[in-house]
Formats: structure tokens, C-alpha cells, sequence
């Protein structure tokens, strides 16, 4: 077939093209996947029983901020990645203001902390399962965010594999908090950064196979 | 530059909007510009520059949806293109090209060229093993420019699998290209 056959070919009924699809895959991926990990916490850890409780805590509100804060930011970098020729780097300089709240955060409650207490505020009572329970979380999210990558066109798929592990390790977190009982800021400064980063790191590995076009 | 930007961002404008003139206009200019580009990256390997202009312009269409109206059109026709090209010089494993520079976004549109080469893949050969509740959809619809309605009558599948073929078919020719290699 000649190209400008070809050419005839794409441009016969093509038809008007929607410019919220993007958008809309991420949205989709976001509230599927949501629910999948809201339904695999469910099942397998529970939701906590005194809720009511921690939502007194302002600390468990500063907990969720990060987590939702440190999510958007993922987003946008996903979405920058999704499109062909969009710069991704400045929109990624959003994760760090997050990140470095909560070291703040930590840094001074770790100052105001003797040596005992001060590794209750780093490992909490959890810190073996926290990550791994974050990145297992992120899974059904993983799946539908490689899914709407899948259908845009990532022209760096490793950067894009790990923006959407990233993101589903972020968005996994924040669900991750309703049954998560650490409060402390070196605690959550450490784990769950590391839970985000495994989904991130699978899917720099994976981008390159699985979001080709 | 900028009167090509301008250009080619006025028509694509036009073809997201539903003109099918346009949008044959914004490809066959596009086409010319892929084929300068490609020309200058691929002096090793000419054979591949129209087959390589066919599957840039593919790709374009089937991602279309993924073009953001407030960025540079040619930056993200570049994005592509050089996506596509580096994935041959990969798949190729040719060292020597992929040591080459790759222009950037402001001089890879510096020499347009109309003339096509012959292709090595033919794209209708491809075309004929799709399976038929996509072929049937593209022949009807983009071949002999039949309207949704018409396709759907004659090949018997409702207008919304007339369209979904039309669409997942040109995504599976672009598989196909991609796994033939």
C-alpha cells in the first residue's frame, strides 16, 4: 500500500476526535482500581474499628493530606507521561514538597524525643508489614493504571511504568490509612514512601514490555 | 518552524474537530515532514524510511486522542516519531545508528520531502489477515468510504461494532507491524 493511499485510508470518516479521553482512562483506572484495593483491604486486614477516634487525631488528617498530596502529584506526572512531547520534570518537583513536610515533621518529633522513644517513632508497631502492605494494596490500582497507559502513548515507558506504580503505591496509602494505626511522622516519612516505591520499581521494570505501542 | 507549526496545528485542529479533508491534508504534510526527518536519521537503512513514515503515521492516527491542544503540535509529532524510530534502531540492534545524535524539536523540520520511496512492508497484505470483524469495517468504511450505517447493513454488525472494528483493527495493524519486525 502507497503512504498516500494509507493517507486516504486514516483520513476517510475519521470522525471528530474527543479530547477528554485521557482523562477520562485515568478516571476510570483510578475508581476501579480504587475500589479493588478498598475491597482487597477489606478482605484481607479490615478497616479500623475506632475510626471515630483517630478522626479526632490531627495527625491521622495530616496522614491522609500527605498521602491524597503525594497522589496528585503522581497523577500528574502520569498523565504528563501518558502524552507524547509533554515535559514531565517540573510537575514531578510536586512530590517532593510532600515528602519533605512530613521529614519536617519528623525531624522535630524526633528532637523533642528520648533514645527509646525515638525508635517507637521510627518503627511504630508495624514497620515489618507496613510496606508490603501498601505495595500488595497497590496491586488491583496497578493494573488499571498500566491499563490507561496502555491506551495513551507513553514515548518513555520505563518513567511511565513508574509514574503508574507510583501513583497506585500513593493512592493504595491513602486507603492503606484507614486501617494503618501509626500516626507518627518519622514512622510514616519512612515505610510509606518505601511501600510506594515497590510498585514504582516493578513498574520501571515492567513499562518497557508492557506499555509498548 | 513556526509557519509549519502553525500550519499543521490549524489542519490537525480542524481534523479533531471531524474534517476529513483536513485531516488528509494535515498527513500528507506531516507525511512529507516524517519522510525529511527520517531520510536524515536513517541514511544507513533508506530501505526503511517509507515503512517507517507509514507506521509514524499510523501511530498518529490510532493516538490522536492523546494530543493536548494547549501544547506544540510538533513536539508531540516529534515525541512520536522519534519514539518510533528509536524503537527500529532497537529492534534493528544497530549500534552505529543509535550512536547518532537525533535532532531536536525545532530542526527536525527543516527539509520536507514529497517523493515517497517504495515500501518494503505492504500495508494491504497486512490488512487482508486481520480477522473480518475488523477488515470488514476498514474496507467498507475507509477503503470505499461507506458511512457507519451503510457498513453496518451490508456486513450485518451493529453501527457501534462497525466502529469499535474500525478502530480496534487500525490498532491491530499497528501490532502486527510492530511484531513482524
Amino acid at each position: 500500500m502507497k503512504t498516500d493511499d494509507l493517507i486516504t485510508l486514516l483520513a476517510t470518516g475519521a470522525g471528530a476526535v474527543d479530547a477528554g479521553a485521557p482523562r477520562r482512562r485515568f478516571t476510570l483506572a483510578l475508581g476501579l482500581g480504587g475500589i479493588g484495593t478498598l475491597l482487597l483491604m477489606a478482605a484481607l486486614l479490615g478497616v479500623r474499628s475506632d475510626l471515630p477516634r483517630m478522626a479526632l487525631e490531627p495527625m491521622f488528617w495530616t496522614k491522609l493530606a500527605y498521602c491524597a498530596a503525594l497522589a496528585a502529584a503522581a497523577l500528574a506526572v502520569a498523565a504528563r507521561l501518558a502524552r507524547p512531547g509533554a515535559r514531565a520534570a517540573g510537575v514531578a518537583s510536586m512530590l517532593a514538597a510532600p515528602l519533605f513536610a512530613m521529614w519536617l515533621l519528623a525531624v522535630f518529633a524526633l528532637g523533642g524525643a528520648t533514645g527509646s522513644e525515638r525508635e517507637a517513632l521510627v518503627f511504630g508497631t508495624t514497620w515489618r508489614a507496613c510496606a508490603f502492605n501498601i505495595a500488595m494494596l497497590s496491586l488491583p490500582l496497578f493494573a488499571a493504571l498500566l491499563w490507561a497507559m496502555q491506551g495513551l502513548a507513553p514515548t518513555r515507558p520505563a518513567l511511565a511504568g513508574a509514574a503508574a506504580g507510583l501513583l497506585s503505591g500513593a493512592a493504595a496509602a491513602l486507603i492503606y490509612s484507614l486501617h494503618c494505626p501509626e500516626l507518627a511522622a518519622p514512622f510514616l516519612g519512612i515505610w510509606y514512601p518505601l511501600g510506594m516505591l515497590m510498585p514504582a520499581a516493578v513498574g520501571a521494570i515492567a513499562g518497557p514490555r508492557l506499555l509498548r505501542w | 518552524m513556526h509557519e509549519t507549526e502553525a500550519r499543521l496545528s490549524k489542519l490537525f485542529e480542524q481534523a479533531l474537530a471531524g474534517d476529513a479533508a483536513a485531516y488528509r491534508s494535515f498527513l500528507r504534510d506531516l507525511g512529507a515532514q516524517l519522510r525529511g526527518f527520517l531520510r536524515r536519521r536513517l541514511e544507513r537503512l533508506p530501505d526503511e524510511i517509507e515503512d517507517l513514515v507509514q507506521e509514524t503515521l499510523l501511530a498518529v492516527h490510532n493516538k490522536r486522542h492523546t494530543y493536548d491542544a494547549g501544547q506544540p503540535l510538533t513536539a508531540w509529532v516529534y515525541a512520536i516519531a522519534r519514539y518510533k524510530l528509536v524503537d527500529l534502531l532497537r529492534r534493528r540492534a544497530s549500534r552505529e545508528a543509535l550512536d547518532q545524535p537525533l535532532d531536536n524539536e525545532q530542526e527536525w523540520l527543516a527539509a520536507p520531502e514529497t517523493e515517497a520511496a517504495g515500501t518494503r512492508r505492504d500495508l494491504a497484505a497486512l490488512l487482508a489477515r486481520l480477522p473480518e470483524r475488523h477488515r470488514l469495517p476498514i474496507v467498507h468504511m475507509k477503503l470505499e468510504g461507506l458511512s457507519v450505517a451503510e457498513t453496518a447493513r451490508r456486513t450485518g454488525m451493529s453501527e457501534s461494532a462497525v466502529k469499535v472494528g474500525v478502530h480496534r483493527g487500525l490498532k491491530a495493524l499497528a501490532a502486527m507491524i510492530r511484531e513482524e519486525q
